[in-house]
């Protein structure tokens, strides 16, 4: 579904991406995960064609990204950015319908269906409740929900998520990547990025891991999300523990803590709901690099 | 068949005004057909007011027998001159002036994502008045004042976005930026041929830019009404993807609208229809900030409503302000200073009443 080939990108002379290449297979739910700088959101904008990469090739649904409209584009990609705030109050039915902008034709444009799209989107993020409030004057939360359910809206075979999760509470958090899980389910392609290694651990099909360097690492979690590559990434601040078969990335700093005897507070986390729902991929030996 | 209600339905739908739930897209037309009848009331209150004390009935039958094509032999000289041959054009001009400002006012906010910006932010006006001006010192060389106030407002904006344009990128601050320096670069320029003329051409220059619609005539209005109604259906048409451009470029992009593309074509036919509406009558300041703003709080930021309620309430206010100019005192005010005066404590109630809701 989407093929990145060789990414370069410098921005005022410091190289940001050197020579990044992955793919994302249909229907996968793909995590990018690294630390804070090393050019998550430059990848996504690359592949966007927000910005033009000095080297290298995208492809989605095997189309060049380079050769096509941005009318054409936005039919196949939809994108959450990270933090986004207009200066006009838009009520939050009226952004979510702006997803539909790529499928509409004629004076105006906006027909029945792509109301009622509108509002099934909302519904399925259980925000109907905020439908008429100003968009610009919700929450940061509020405000990234309401942007997910306007790529939902948006109906794209690909959809690219800059963090998230990043401004949600936990209920929410598990929620999004539920709501992200079922929609892979129904043959839809997501790339997301993360900071949080348990996130993509648990619900991810597959993860790249991606640091300065370039990609570190790109496979299923259970192969990537390990010590060896987060001592590589965050410098020897976390190891991975299993309790009852769910992984877990817990800090160093509270590790050994219950190794000196104190009593863990950790070990009584999630060993229920969240690790036994997870959706369960098969095959990824043909993923590793 | 299909009934009257039925058919207005229809069209609706097709426009893609159809209400769905919560979507109150009726509501939003009930009051476009409200403001709708304010400008014929206002229109038709404005004719009858003046200097000279015609009965309501005079004006009235004056105009019913133009608009039905009646024997206008039959009607006083003097009341057909008046009524029809200079009120009648004055608040025709003075409506789509005041339209033509509103809708250039709300696409240029839109565009840049900026409530406070007014259609002059691209430095037309100056543009303008460096053209008028250079029309009025030197009469020999630039035959007419109003052609030469268009052209050198028109190039003042292309000037501007010129400027602005960075590998085939337009960003917003730099066209701002490139607005003020191409706006101070012409008001240099006004005030050195204000220096260098005489004293008649200097009051002429100095009248001029405080706006007004003296001399108004049907020619004016039968050059303004096609050039203003054909941008205003365009604007209207662009009034969902303004939507989407005023939620920033990045965002534009990922919703399948080309900003650097519709960037272009709304702000070249807003400058067009602002350089039309100066270059007849002169800079008239506040219109195009304040009924934009008027609009969103009737009915909220979707440009499709904003547009054509800007137009309307530009004509209103405008029409409002004309004839206060002209019936206030024995000689007339320039209709630039009454806008300003009446515009200015709006702004500030605006913003202590309401400035949350609309500036976010």
């Amino acid at each position: 579904m989407l093929q990145v080939r060789d990414i370069h990108y410098t921005y005022a002379g410091y190289p940001v991406l050197s020579g990044v290449s992955f793919s994302v297979y249909e229907g996968e739910l793909c995590g990018l995960f690294g630390p804070n700088g090393c050019g998550k959101t430059t990848l996504f904008k690359c592949c966007l064609r927000f910005l033009t990469p000095d080297r290298g090739s995208v492809h989605m649904g095997g189309d060049d990204v380079s050769q096509k409209k941005v009318e054409e584009l936005a039919k196949t990609v939809s994108y959450v950015p990270q933090e986004h705030k207009p200066p006009f109050p838009y009520l939050v039915r009226e952004v979510v319908l702006m997803g539909r902008t790529p499928h509409l034709g004629g004076f105006f444009g906006v027909k029945r269906r792509d109301k009622e799209m509108a509002l099934d989107a909302l519904d399925r993020l259980g925000i109907s409740n905020i439908a008429d409030w100003p968009y610009n004057q919700l929450s940061g939360g509020q405000r990234q929900l309401v942007l997910i359910a306007r790529a939902i809206a948006q109906d794209t075979p690909l959809m690219f998520l800059d963090e998230p999760t990043s401004t949600l509470d936990f209920h929410n958090q598990m929620k999004i990547w539920e709501i992200m899980r079922g929609i892979t389910e129904e043959g839809k392609t997501i790339l997301a990025c993360s900071h949080d290694p348990n996130h993509v651990a648990w619900f991810c099909d597959r993860v790249i891991v991606i640091s300065n360097a370039g990609i570190v690492a790109d496979g299923h979690p259970r192969d990537v999300i390990t010590d060896e590559v987060l001592d590589r990434i965050y410098k020897d601040t976390c190891s991975v523990r299993s309790d009852n078969g769910v992984r877990m990335v817990m800090p160093r700093c509270i590790t050994e803590k219950t190794i000196a005897g104190r009593p863990s507070h950790c070990r009584r986390l999630p060993e229920d709901s969240i690790g036994e729902k997870r959706h369960d991929p098969d095959g990824d030996e043909h993923y590793g690099i | 068949m299909m009934t009257g209600t039925e058919q207005l339905k229809r069209l609706l739908e097709t426009m893609g005004y159809e209400d769905v739930s919560g979507f109150s897209e009726y509501r939003k037309i009930l009051v476009l057909a409200a403001i709708a009848a304010v400008l014929f009331v206002t229109a038709v209150v404005a004719v009858v007011m003046g200097k000279y004390g015609f009965t309501v009935m005079d004006v009235y039958r004056t105009i019913f027998v133009h608009l039905t094509f009646g024997d206008t032999s039959a009607i006083d000289k003097l009341n057909n001159t008046i009524i029809w041959d200079i009120r009648v054009p004055r608040i025709l001009l003075t409506i789509f002036v005041g339209g033509a400002l509103a809708v250039a006012g709300a696409v240029f906010q839109g565009v840049f994502k900026n409530p406070l910006v007014e259609p002059y932010i691209l430095g037309v006006s100056s543009g303008a008045a460096f053209g008028a001006a250079l029309g009025i010192v030197y009469p020999a060389i630039f035959i007419s004042i109003q052609l030469s106030a268009f052209v050198f407002g028109g190039l003042a904006v292309a000037v501007a976005y010129l400027l602005a344009r960075v590998r085939g990128e337009t960003p917003i601050v730099t066209l701002i930026l490139a607005g003020v320096i191409v706006g101070s670069i012409f008001a240099a320029l006004v005030s050195l041929l204000k220096y260098l003329s005489t004293d008649a051409a200097l009051r002429e220059i100095v009248f001029w830019m405080m706006g007004g619609f003296y001399y108004a005539t049907w020619k004016d209005v039968q050059v303004i009404a096609p050039v203003v109604t054909i941008g205003f259906i365009i604007l209207w048409a662009f009034g969902w993807k303004l939507n989407i451009l005023s939620m920033g470029d990045d965002e534009a992009r990922t919703l399948g609208v080309n900003p650097e593309r519709y960037k272009f074509i709304v702000i070249g036919i807003a400058t067009a229809v602002t350089a039309f509406a100066v270059s007849l009558v002169g800079i008239v300041a506040w219109v195009g900030l304040m009924m934009p703003h008027a609009s969103r709080i009737l009915l909220g930021p979707d440009n499709r409503y904003v547009i054509p309620a800007s137009f309307m309430m530009g004509g209103i206010y405008l029409v409002i302000c004309d004839t206060l100019a002209r019936t206030l005192t024995n000689a007339e005010i320039p209709v630039g200073i009454i806008a300003s005066i009446l515009g200015a404590p709006y702004l500030c109630y605006l913003l202590r009443n309401k400035g949350r809701v609309i500036f976010g």
